[in-house]
């Protein structure tokens, strides 16, 4: 008798759950949820979270080196700014029932994922250009989507990441327009680094959807509210116009306009590069783990410490 | 003005702008390294309110120059010997306790000159220092709290500390000296009495000290030399970094 209660519990929670997904209200943490929605949550906000996070470190490798006062300040309020994105996430996927140490475990066990972009080298300043601008533009495209993503917290964090990542997009655009009414050196330097960021921010959008493992139930659960090459698709129509203005060329001799789509179509990715990446054969993986490992492990006698010490207050309250 | 008193007022400003530049730059090392994200996130924002400042200095310390110069000239075209920082500010980060225990002793004293330069004669670092002041004191209070987290949790941490505040006890006499340029500052009303200002930095430290378990260090041999220009092995190299595209590019602008 229990288990039948049991089971039409089960059963009345998965229809509420389904009732609110078709009504476009949002889930919250407390509501019930089928397992797998819940883990395919807490996989996709931790490798956000983790992207945030290991983001620091491409551009950090700039920040003492930034050519001004102005723009020494304008990056560190970026990356203080991801860092911040990096916090709410952990937060949001912390509702789902996940530690940030957990999380952080999973990252340096190789389990949990970050974007592949981050495994990049940034060579010169204009590189702290084209991440702004390219990796921050595509970020924005893929996270105003998300706006409309079916679990709240994420959804709620999406909004404020955004307005911010719309700064971060125009501070990127603004170094690479500067440097092309520059010097020659610099207008090559610029361009050199849109040749080199083109390619990995198109794949940040992830495979075609016909090769896209993830979407099915991401789409269901309106986890995911656009497909990959339709976010593709919008990156590129907005900053080919962009690029142009400021005097950059497109490193895809097949870009064209498309009348009838009215959208550009684009060469083919090299996906081979994309998953020589993504499987730990990039210029940077390596380099990126090891930082976080290693700064991770160097900050642990603090942190005992700043636990000794609250448990030691707590006790003499 | 006299020439004397410009040349004066203009080393204070550069010493008030690379003081805080270099110490921005410093706390800027530890983006991506903190021991958590809330940490490396506040460490960033005391970089920033730190070159925000040198920013506001160095502009005014640039209007001083028969030619005036930009707050980016000054801070990315001098050379070693035309800086003015203290010793300690450019001291290499080093660990977490390290970067605590500087903070604790330069925000100390920020906290105090700022507080003094609020009655400046000179009226553009009057009104500027209200605003240093209160950012200097959330300095302070954040570095005191880790002392006290440090201080009163793990024997490791508490160790740390205190190798931090004997190795740096060396570099702190050096804020309080009076040079030829404070002297004359002084008697117009622009900068403090730096004597006056090391007791209550005493008192002040001794105050932070005595909840965590710490003593002040015994006076030994003290490092000086700022004043002069005269700096430690590290500055040219922190330097040769953060100028590094001013230098290679000169004809550039960014």
């Amino acid at each position: 008798m229990q288990q039948t209660t049991g089971k039409m519990k089960l059963a009345e929670l998965e229809t509420n759950f389904e009732r609110k997904i078709q009504a476009e209200e949002k889930i919250e943490p407390r509501d019930a949820m089928p397992e797998a929605y819940r883990l395919h949550l807490i996989r996709q906000i931790s490798q956000h979270a983790h992207s945030e996070v290991i983001g620091m470190q491409p551009e950090g490798n700039w920040l003492l080196r930034a050519p001004s006062l102005r723009s020494k300040q304008i990056l560190l309020a970026k990356i203080q700014d991801e860092g911040g994105h990096g916090l709410y996430l952990y937060s949001a996927a912390e509702t789902l029932g996940i530690s940030r140490e957990e999380m952080i475990r999973q990252l340096h066990e190789g389990k949990a994922k970050y974007s592949n972009i981050f495994n990049y080298p940034t060579l010169t300043w204009a590189d702290i250009g084209a991440i702004g601008w390219l990796v921050d533009g595509a970020a924005i495209v893929n996270q105003v989507a998300l706006q409309r993503t079916s679990f709240g917290p994420y959804a709620r964090a999406m909004f404020r990441i955004c307005k911010e990542e719309s700064f971060h997009q125009r501070q990127g655009y603004e170094i690479m327009a500067t440097m092309m009414k520059g010097t020659p050196e610099q207008k090559k330097m610029a361009q050199d680094a849109m040749n080199r960021w083109w390619w990995p921010s198109l794949m940040m959008f992830g495979p075609h959807d016909s090769d896209s493992p993830h979407s099915g139930d991401a789409f269901k659960w309106k986890i995911k509210r656009k497909s990959n090459d339709e976010l593709r698709q919008k990156f590129i129509d907005k900053t080919v116009q962009q690029a142009y203005v400021i005097g950059l060329t497109i490193p895809d001799p097949l870009l064209k306009w498309n009348e009838d789509k009215q959208g550009y179509d684009h060469g083919p990715i090299d996906w081979s590069e994309f998953k020589n990446v993504i499987s730990g054969n990039g210029p940077c993986n390596r380099q990126r783990m090891e930082h976080h490992k290693f700064w991770h492990e160097e900050g642990k006698w603090v942190r005992e410490a700043a636990d000794a010490y609250k448990k030691r207050i707590s006790t003499l309250n | 003005m006299t020439m004397e008193l410009k040349e004066a007022l203009q080393k204070f400003l550069l010493r008030l702008g690379d003081n805080a530049l270099i110490q921005g730059q410093r706390l800027s090392e530890w983006c991506s390294r903190a021991p958590m994200l809330e940490e490396d996130i506040a460490l960033s924002n005391l970089a920033l309110d730190h070159i925000g400042r040198a920013q506001v200095l160095l502009d005014y310390a640039g209007h001083t120059f028969g030619e005036i110069k930009t707050a980016d000239e000054l801070a990315f075209r001098r050379s070693e010997r035309e800086y003015y920082n203290f010793l300690m500010a450019e001291l290499p980060t080093g660990n977490f306790a390290f970067t605590i225990a500087k903070q604790l002793f330069l925000s100390a004293y920020e906290d105090l000159l700022y507080e003094a330069l609020c009655e400046s004669t000179d009226t553009h670092l009057s009104a500027f220092s209200l605003k240093a002041v209160k950012e200097a004191r959330y300095h302070f209070s954040h570095a005191a709290d880790w002392c006290m987290r440090l201080g009163l949790g793990t024997a490791e941490s508490h160790d740390k500390m205190v190798d931090a505040i004997h190795d740096l006890w060396a570099y702190t006499h050096e804020f309080f000296e009076m040079s030829d340029c404070d002297l004359l500052l002084l008697q117009h009303g622009i900068a403090p009495d730096q004597e006056k200002l090391k007791k209550n930095w005493l008192d002040k430290i001794g105050k932070v000290f005595m909840r965590t378990g710490f003593s002040i260090p015994q006076d030994t041999y003290q490092h000086r030399g700022s004043r002069q220009g005269i700096h430690t092995e590290h500055l040219g190299h922190l330097l040769c970094e953060m100028q590094y595209l001013q230098r290679s590019y000169p004809d550039a602008s960014w």
